[in-house]
């Protein structure tokens, strides 16, 4: 094999001019507060129903990008965490009756249970294999649920309730039940930022710029891979049942190795390795497919055209440009 | 007929015959698989897409030219290496320094768009193309009927697979070839021209591709979407049969196609998922892949 110099995203996202030192500290906290209070006064501007799928997506596309951005590790089968805890999470609040918050917490269970199992097989292997089987396996789990019973083939899983929060708040109004998705987001961002900067997460860098040497330095870089792993397939999973519940449906689509290709340009279009980025790039791609749905198969070809641009063009995402040109860290 | 364990020999060699000749496939395209990711160091995800386009070049020729099967057995490898010949000099030749990646998406991002542009041309649902006069009808043998057209397709893709071998192993250019799998730069510095022989190499490889997509267009049929599920399943074959050594890219291909082909006989719910369940457990119990070298 021909060595190959190793360069990981991070590292050509990172801008050529270093971030000044000591620059706002509270900058991420008042980047925070603003998205806080945009997202608080959108639904007067925008429909909830638009909101809460670029909130899906965004958590989604925010949880793979822990793994991608942070992890070096490259999954192109992260439709599975989604789409199997959508149906799991579907599955519960129609056929168990269980209340969404319930039902919600059993979808993010399926997404760490298979997180555990194939994110184990798949750091077997390192670079571009781990890609390929993440790819496969997620297609082994497509085939499962064409074939099993409880996911209703080509039907998928259909009106699914909303029900009670808590047996207390009926989520059946959108504009309730986005508050709720909303609460469920920032969460879940928070919860990414902490790991982002908690020692584990500056241990997971150090294995993602060099792995032999955070070996040497006698960290176990397969169980740091595995638990950040397990860590953004979770995350995948409560926005897979988030989405459940918003959409009422979890459908094939779901699962489709298509939609392990949208969060990827997701995350890539935005700048991968930022903690803002995913956000961004959710927000492009999802209004991009909601003004152009009426294209039909021209969505294929526009998001494939941007894959190739934004690969050979603009490698640091939207939010790493203006990361570069603020020298800020985002 | 004798019985096996309750299953009619019949459909026994029946399914042994439709995995061989999916394995045909199998190794056709890991071998062009292998054969890339060694010296341009990318996993072509546009592998699956060109295949496809094989099939379609073969079918355009065909309708709008009137150009026969073995004619197109020849020009549509030809055009659609020709094309990605083009694609390695414009894009995929900018990414080499990076991180492999970004050629991942690359060529992820150029099958999306093939694939979009042919199903907004002739839709999804798939396009006859007929198997040629001369290898129409079949073989009546003792235990089976036997089609020409699959026994053909089994022949072609050996004796392509082979050829492939003896050019690699045993030829100058392959020597060459491996020379800068190897080490590009000392290759170079030897006088040979290794950007020249990446880009051929590409070519070469996306060429077997499209080969496999004209012998399957009279199979399946000509269809924008044929090329996608295959290439996963071939990625997980190439996981399998580790990408380091060209006869294991062929022995996995062929030995899982009939591997999926018993599925069907004994357990016909796994036969979607059962080479997938071999790559989780190969990773188990061998990471490196059957006929991998640890990298």
């Amino acid at each position: 094999m021909t060595m190959v110099q190793h360069i990981s995203p991070a590292q050509l996202a990172k801008p050529t001019n270093p971030p000044r030192a000591g620059l706002p500290a509270s900058l991420y906290g008042r980047l925070f507060i603003a998205l806080t209070a945009v997202l608080l006064v959108a639904p007067l501007a925008l429909y909830p129903m638009f909101l809460m799928t670029l909130l899906c997506f965004a958590l989604f596309a925010c949880a793979f990008n822990l793994l991608l951005g942070y992890g070096g590790l490259l999954s192109f089968g992260h439709a599975v965490y989604f789409g199997m805890a959508a149906y799991v999470t579907g599955h519960a609040a129609k056929v168990w009756g269980l209340g969404p918050e319930l039902s919600v917490l059993l979808g993010a269970l399926t997404g760490a249970g298979l997180g555990l199992a194939f994110g184990a097989l798949a750091i077997r292997r390192q670079g571009i294999y781990f890609s390929m089987i993440t790819l496969a396996l997620a297609q082994m789990a497509f085939f499962f649920c064409l074939q099993a019973t409880f996911t209703h083939g080509e039907d998928g899983i259909q009106a699914i309730p909303r029900g009670h929060l808590f047996g207390l708040i009926d989520l059946s109004d959108d504009r309730v039940l986005y508050y709720v998705v909303l609460a469920v987001f920032l969460a879940g961002l928070l919860g990414i930022f902490r790991i982002i900067h908690s020692p584990f997460g500056q241990v997971l860098k150090a294995i993602r710029e060099n792995e032999p040497r955070a070996i040497s330095l006698g960290y176990n870089a397969q169980r740091y891979k595995l638990a950040v792993f397990v860590l953004s397939s979770t995350i995948a999973g409560v926005a897979g049942g988030m989405k459940a519940l918003v959409f009422q449906l979890a459908t094939l689509t779901d699962v489709h190795w298509t939609m392990s290709g949208e969060v990827v340009l997701m995350t890539l279009v935005g700048g991968m390795g930022t903690v803002f980025g995913p956000i961004v790039g959710a927000a492009v791609i999802v209004t991009m497919q909601n003004y152009l749905a009426h294209l039909g198969a021209w969505v294929t070809v526009v998001q494939g055209a941007i894959f190739v641009a934004c690969v050979l063009l603009f490698r640091e995402g939207i939010v790493g440009v203006i990361a570069r040109h603020l020298r800020w860290r985002l | 007929m004798i019985p096996f364990l309750d299953i009619p020999m019949q459909a026994l060699f029946g399914q042994l015959l439709l995995g061989l000749i999916n394995g045909s496939f199998y190794a056709l395209l890991s071998l062009g698989l292998a054969v890339i990711f060694g010296l341009l160091n990318i996993i072509n995800f546009t592998h699956g897409a060109q295949y496809m386009l094989g099939a379609f070049v073969a079918w355009m020729l065909l309708n709008y030219l009137g150009i026969g099967y073995w004619w197109a057995l020849l020009l549509a490898p030809l055009i659609v290496g020709a094309s990605g010949v083009v694609i390695e000099r414009l894009l995929i030749s900018r990414l080499y320094k990076l991180d492999h990646i970004y050629g991942l998406l690359l060529t992820f991002g150029i099958a999306l768009i093939m694939q979009g542009l042919l199903r907004n041309q002739y839709g999804a649902s798939g396009m006859p193309y007929a198997i040629p006069p001369e290898l129409a009808g079949g073989q009546r043998l003792s235990f089976m009927f036997l089609p020409n057209y699959r026994a053909w397709v089994i022949v072609a893709s050996v004796i392509v697979c082979l050829g492939t071998w003896l050019l690699i192993e045993r030829t100058r250019l392959g020597a060459y070839l491996r020379a800068a799998t190897e080490n590009p730069g000392l290759t170079q510095a030897f006088g040979i021209n290794v950007p020249l022989l990446v880009t051929l190499t590409y070519g070469f490889g996306v060429g077997l591709a499209a080969l496999a997509g004209v012998l399957a267009a009279p199979i399946y049929s000509v269809n924008p979407n044929m090329g996608a599920d295959i290439i996963i399943v071939v990625f997980a074959v190439v996981v399998i049969g580790g990408m380091g050594s060209i006869l294991g890219a062929i022995a996995s291909g062929f030995a899982l196609g009939l591997v999926e082909g018993l599925t069907k006989v004994f357990y016909p719910e796994a036969s979607t998922t059962v080479i997938f369940v071999i790559m989780a457990i190969v990773l188990l119990v061998k990471p490196a892949g059957l006929f991998g070298r640890t990298a």
